[in-house]
């Protein structure tokens, strides 16, 4: 794949029987991106956890009373960075705010920040005119 | 969620036949620890042999499964995880938690 300019606009049903789909849309990408260094299979098990997480966040809390019944996911691939942008309808929250994981306390949830941020080398969540924007940015070694 | 079942000295090992645990089949999971112990077995042990992919809902399906054999006085662990699931469980600290194992038949010995 040239890695220059490739732009992918996806809207998919607010379902959790998507995440698949758009995980392994996330995995082909991170295998076909010419210039990665790194290890392409990490990188590609990377973005699919990092959309998985996204969406699902914006499944859950972004559309709580199914005024838009899709997902909106923007995957932009630059020479040397993957951005991915999600876009949710809901209240919104401080991304700032969410603590880390307290690792000794046995939890159910709440992780699922934490990893978008342990994986992605520049996270930011912003309010928009019309909803909210999570962005999260790859550097491509 | 397609899961298998058997009991093997004294363990119920659950083999689970999904490639992916995520916020779509975690649940069904976490139902499925939750009526095994209500149901009076104590020993679990999970064999994610076939999941190539877990996020933050599979972990927390899990944890959940850990804490009522907590409750209940019994186990749960793991075998056989694939390494990209097996990272995830270092970067959220969980190995420190459960005791894992390559395979189902190390597990057993124990």
């Amino acid at each position: 794949m040239e890695n220059r300019g490739i732009e992918l606009d996806i809207k998919v049903p607010n379902q959790t029987r998507y995440l698949s789909l758009i995980g392994r849309i996330g995995e082909d990408i991170a295998r076909e991106i010419d210039r990665y260094s790194g290890d392409r299979e990490t990188l590609a098990y990377q973005i699919n956890l990092v959309l998985t997480e996204a969406m699902s966040n914006a499944i859950k809390y972004g559309n709580p009373d199914n005024r838009e019944e899709t997902v909106h996911i923007l995957i932009n691939i630059s020479d040397n960075e993957l951005f991915i942008r999600i876009y949710d309808y809901g209240q919104g929250f401080d991304i700032n705010e969410i603590p880390t994981p307290d690792f000794d306390a046995l939890e159910d949830r709440g992780r699922g920040i934490f990893l978008i941020k342990a994986l992605m080398d520049s996270v930011q969540y912003r309010k928009q005119a019309d909803g909210n924007m999570l962005e999260m940015i790859k550097q491509l070694h | 969620m397609n899961l298998n079942s058997e009991i093997i000295t004294g363990n119920v090992v659950i083999h689970v036949k999904e490639e992916r645990l995520d916020a779509h089949n975690s649940a069904e999971l976490k139902l499925e620890f939750q009526k095994l112990f209500a149901s009076g077995s104590q020993n679990l042990l999970v064999d994610l042999k076939d999941v190539r992919f877990i996020d933050s809902s599979g972990l927390g399906a899990l944890v959940s499964g850990f804490k009522n054999a907590t409750t209940s006085h019994g186990s749960l662990r793991l075998a056989c995880l694939q390494p990209q699931v097996k990272s995830m469980f270092e970067l959220t600290r969980l190995h420190r938690v459960f005791e894992i194992y390559q395979t189902v038949a190390e597990a057993l010995e124990k």
